[in-house]
């Protein structure tokens, strides 16, 4: 038991930190967040082929590099910090994860390879419109989209909504639930190439630009029976662990981008004067920074403890006590980040004065991503909810 | 980074965990569950006892170097301790200011003659100490102690009065800072004493809580004997201040697992009265739950760090986070209790224990540095940030 990093690990954080600074500024972000497909392929690429960050989490024997979660937040946390535009998250945190929790030996063998070769790709569609319902409920009854089985495969029916990069993903994990059925029966994942016919994607222009969503809409779309991953209908329980695992990455991204909000506005009262005093030395403004601070530390423990408890949850010998934290503790993580950038970057604006409102200055760009990633999967409330059930409406445990 | 523990302190777990069952029996049985926050007045003489108890099985002072009594115990082993002596339900340590402040800071700072006279009374739980930093005038603005040591045949007397003292009252021995040079300011010239409680020269007075009770006290020296100073006269500043960093230490853990205990129990009564259905509620228990948890493993990062010599930012804002977070629990338990929380448990004023937490944690954002001082700390140390004006 140790908790904290590894020389390797400090080694990995250092790169990330250095490539991420140089090559996802503000001027890069910006120029790229304003393009329909919202980020830079001749980046992409030098992320594959040069940082490999792509497959960290792969194992080796589909030509990863067989590390944990833990190194996988520690890349994701530079990345929010840096608002890097590309589809890293999708590609990894959901196609990837997708792949590795529910894929089968076929499945994985081919897509994750393409994905170490930087070759696809990916994301999860599994959201239908409901997934707004009740203010974001992100549970079964989002899953709307339908399939049936037929003689070759099966077909797929629906609207899915909120992808993350869904009009540009090469790779689409798509859930969707047997027609009739309800919560979490029925529901089925698939592996989806998103270049079959019937398929139509478009681009859902947001206010946070630096993640771009796309729709997806299934229109008697055929699949080949070896789509199925694991079996027809019970595919919630896998579907589950992926959003936890997602949370998790979240959470590290939004815990790199609060981060950077207080370092901005640190540096920013350092300079600023007013009434003859840089503002730094007025202690309301003092107390604010320092609450943003001890917010960020105790983000940074939740989440690296959840990602030590990803990190057993997807080893085949990991120890299953932590293993079965990993819903706890991704909800603990989302929950808390959720609510700490949202309050550092609230924040940041405010110690910034009118020049936080322009659209010059870049506080605008983690406020704005502030509100999606919170209310992506769930808001700090509703990770909560969700911790209450498993603390008060279960046995009790100790 | 890894949450497992190896195979062999799972076994020390057992080992622990063992002692405990077959020794927090008999005459300690009534003793489980008592003496956390705000229940610290409670058994002083049962708990002297099992501090002895403890001591007799070589549980005390674990963490210190075997050199000096303790049992050398690794961070991994500490925490295990730890978790064991809060799941057993063993009651709150009265040795904690000597084993976890008074002993470190001899350790770091004293001379071999000090850690020969002074160490073995902590390990074996037989001299309890108490810290004589806070004085009417010297509060968050501690350097402003106006308390007087003067060397007078060879000796050192005191002459001063501190106030807020915990626990003088059941105490051999107090750390006392006091001024060495007359007319310094601040922090210069200031030595950091050790004081016995039993002599002629110090009296303790007790000072009513808004609990009712007296868990602190006003102490006045009137020449009182100090046997050693540690470190060198002028130079207390640092030894204080070195001081304080060990309350950040591996004690903490022990702490927390006293809140685990009070959280399960506002659990239990939240499922028991039907609170647990009441949304507000469920999100406060669940932000509760959540920060004790996190708290933790910035304890654990702070320690893992602290065992490589390596400084851990989390140490910075690990008061400001759990002092916030018992507050607030302590609240939470009057609300899940609802008008229940109102009556106590007789007159003329015997409070439950939740109500007892309830009033006491709101000392806990009040002393070793009030939330405003900590945030404070975190700005100008953390951030860079400028030091507050002085009005001297
Ligand atoms: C239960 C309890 C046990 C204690 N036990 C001990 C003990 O064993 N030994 C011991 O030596 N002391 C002990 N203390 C004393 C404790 O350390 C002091 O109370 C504490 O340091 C605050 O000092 P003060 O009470 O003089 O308040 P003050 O310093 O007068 O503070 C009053 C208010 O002003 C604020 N304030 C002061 N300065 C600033 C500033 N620069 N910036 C912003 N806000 C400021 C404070 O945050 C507080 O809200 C204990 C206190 C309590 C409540």
């Amino acid at each position: 038991m140790k908790f904290r990093f590894t020389d390797e690990q400090n080694m990995i954080r250092e790169t990330a930190a250095g490539f991420l600074q140089d090559v996802s500024g503000p001027a890069a972000v910006r120029e790229v967040m304003a393009t329909e497909s919202g980020y830079d392929r001749a980046l992409w690429r030098r992320i594959c082929e040069e940082l490999c960050f792509q497959a960290i989490t792969v194992p080796e024997e589909y030509g990863g590099m067989g590390l944990g979660y833990v190194e996988l937040a520690i890349v994701l946390e530079q990345m929010g910090r840096n608002l890097l535009c590309s589809p890293f998250f999708g590609t990894v945190c959901l196609g990837g994860n997708g792949l590795l929790v529910a894929g089968t030996e076929q499945q994985k063998a081919r897509y994750l390879s393409e994905i170490v070769a930087g070759e696809l790709t990916a994301t999860m569609a599994w959201t239908g419109p409901e997934a707004a319902h009740g203010g974001g409920e992100w549970g079964a009854e989002a899953v709307t989209a339908t399939w049936e089985k037929t003689s070759e495969g099966y077909l797929l029916n629906g609207t899915l909504r909120y992808v993350i990069n869904g009009h540009t993903a090469d790779l689409l994990i798509v859930a969707a639930r047997e027609a009739g059925t309800r919560g979490k029966d029925g529901v089925s994942l698939f592996t989806v190439p998103a270049d079959l016919a019937g398929i139509q994607r478009s681009w859902l222009p947001t206010m946070d630009q630096t993640r771009h969503l796309g729709e997806v809409v299934f229109s008697e779309v055929s699949l080949s029976a070896d789509s199925l991953m694991g079996e027809a209908g019970k595919g919630w329980p896998s579907l589950e662990k992926i959003l936890d695992l997602a949370k998790v990455a979240i959470a590290a991204e939004q815990l790199g981008a609060a981060q950077q909000v207080l370092d901005m506005s640190v540096q920013y009262m350092q300079e600023r004067v007013q009434f003859g005093r840089t503002i730094s030395s007025y202690q309301a403004l003092k107390h604010k920074a320092a609450d943003m601070k001890l917010k960020c530390e105790v983000a940074y423990s939740a989440v690296y403890y959840a990602a030590c408890v990803a990190l057993e949850s997807l080893d085949p010998d990991g120890d299953p006590a932590i293993a079965a934290q990993l819903r706890e503790a991704a909800a603990m993580a989302k929950g808390y980040c959720s609510d700490t950038l949202f309050f550092n970057a609230g924040c940041a604006l405010q110690l910034h004065g009118g020049v936080g409102f322009t659209w010059e200055y870049d506080v605008h760009l983690y406020f704005k991503r502030a509100k999606a990633s919170e209310l992506y999967l769930g808001n700090g409330a509703a990770q909560r909810e969700l911790i209450a059930g498993l603390l008060l409406d279960e046995e009790f445990r100790t | 980074m890894k949450l497992t523990f190896s195979p062999e302190d799972e076994a020390f777990r057992n080992q622990i965990a063992g002692w405990l069952r077959n020794n927090l029996v008999g005459e300690f049985a009534e003793l489980k569950f008592r003496g956390g926050p705000g229940d610290e007045h409670m058994f002083p003489e049962e708990r002297k006892r099992w501090e002895q108890k403890l001591a007799e099985g070589g549980w005390t002072c674990v963490g210190w170097p075997e050199a000096y009594g303790g049992r050398g115990l690794s961070i991994e082993q500490q925490v295990i301790f730890f978790e064991e002596y809060a799941r057993a339900g063993a009651p709150g340590r009265m040795g904690h200011i000597g084993e976890g402040l008074a002993g470190p800071t001899i350790i770091a700072f004293g001379s071999e003659a000090q850690k020969e006279k002074y160490l073995p009374g902590i390990v074996a739980g037989t001299e309890l100490w108490c810290q004589g930093y806070s004085e009417p005038n010297a509060g968050s603005d501690l350097a402003n102690v106006q308390t007087r040591a003067s060397l007078e045949d060879g000796k050192w007397r005191i002459h001063g009065q501190k106030v807020w003292t915990s626990l003088a009252h059941e105490s051999d021995w107090c750390f006392v800072i006091a001024r060495t040079e007359p007319g310094s300011k601040a922090h210069k010239g200031l030595g950091f004493f050790l004081v016995s409680m039993h002599q002629p020269g110090v009296t303790v007075r007790p000072i009513e809580q808004l609990t009712g009770t007296s868990e602190f006290n006003e102490v006045f020296f009137d020449g009182a004997v100090a046997e050693d100073i540690v470190g060198a006269p002028g130079e207390g500043w640092a030894v204080a201040m070195g001081l304080l960093g060990f309350e950040r230490g591996v004690s903490t853990l022990g702490q927390q697992m006293q809140f685990q205990n009070e959280l399960d129990e506002i659990i239990r009564l939240a499922r028991a009265n039907g609170a647990a259905r009441n949304p507000g509620i469920r999100q406060r228990i669940a932000e509760a739950h959540t920060g004790l948890r996190l708290m933790r493993y910035n304890a654990m990062r702070m320690l893992s760090s602290s065992q490589d010599g390596q400084a851990d930012s989390s140490a910075l804002v690990y008061k400001l986070h759990w002092a916030s977070w018992h507050r607030n629990l302590g609240a939470l338990a009057m609300d899940v209790l609802g008008p229940e929380a109102e009556l106590i448990d007789d007159a003329p004023y015997e409070l439950s224990r939740l109500q007892s937490l309830f009033l006491f944690t709101r000392s806990d954002t009040i002393y070793g540095g009030t939330n405003q001082i900590q945030r404070n700390i975190i700005a100008e140390r953390g951030l860079g940030m400028p030091k507050e004006p002085k009005g001297r």
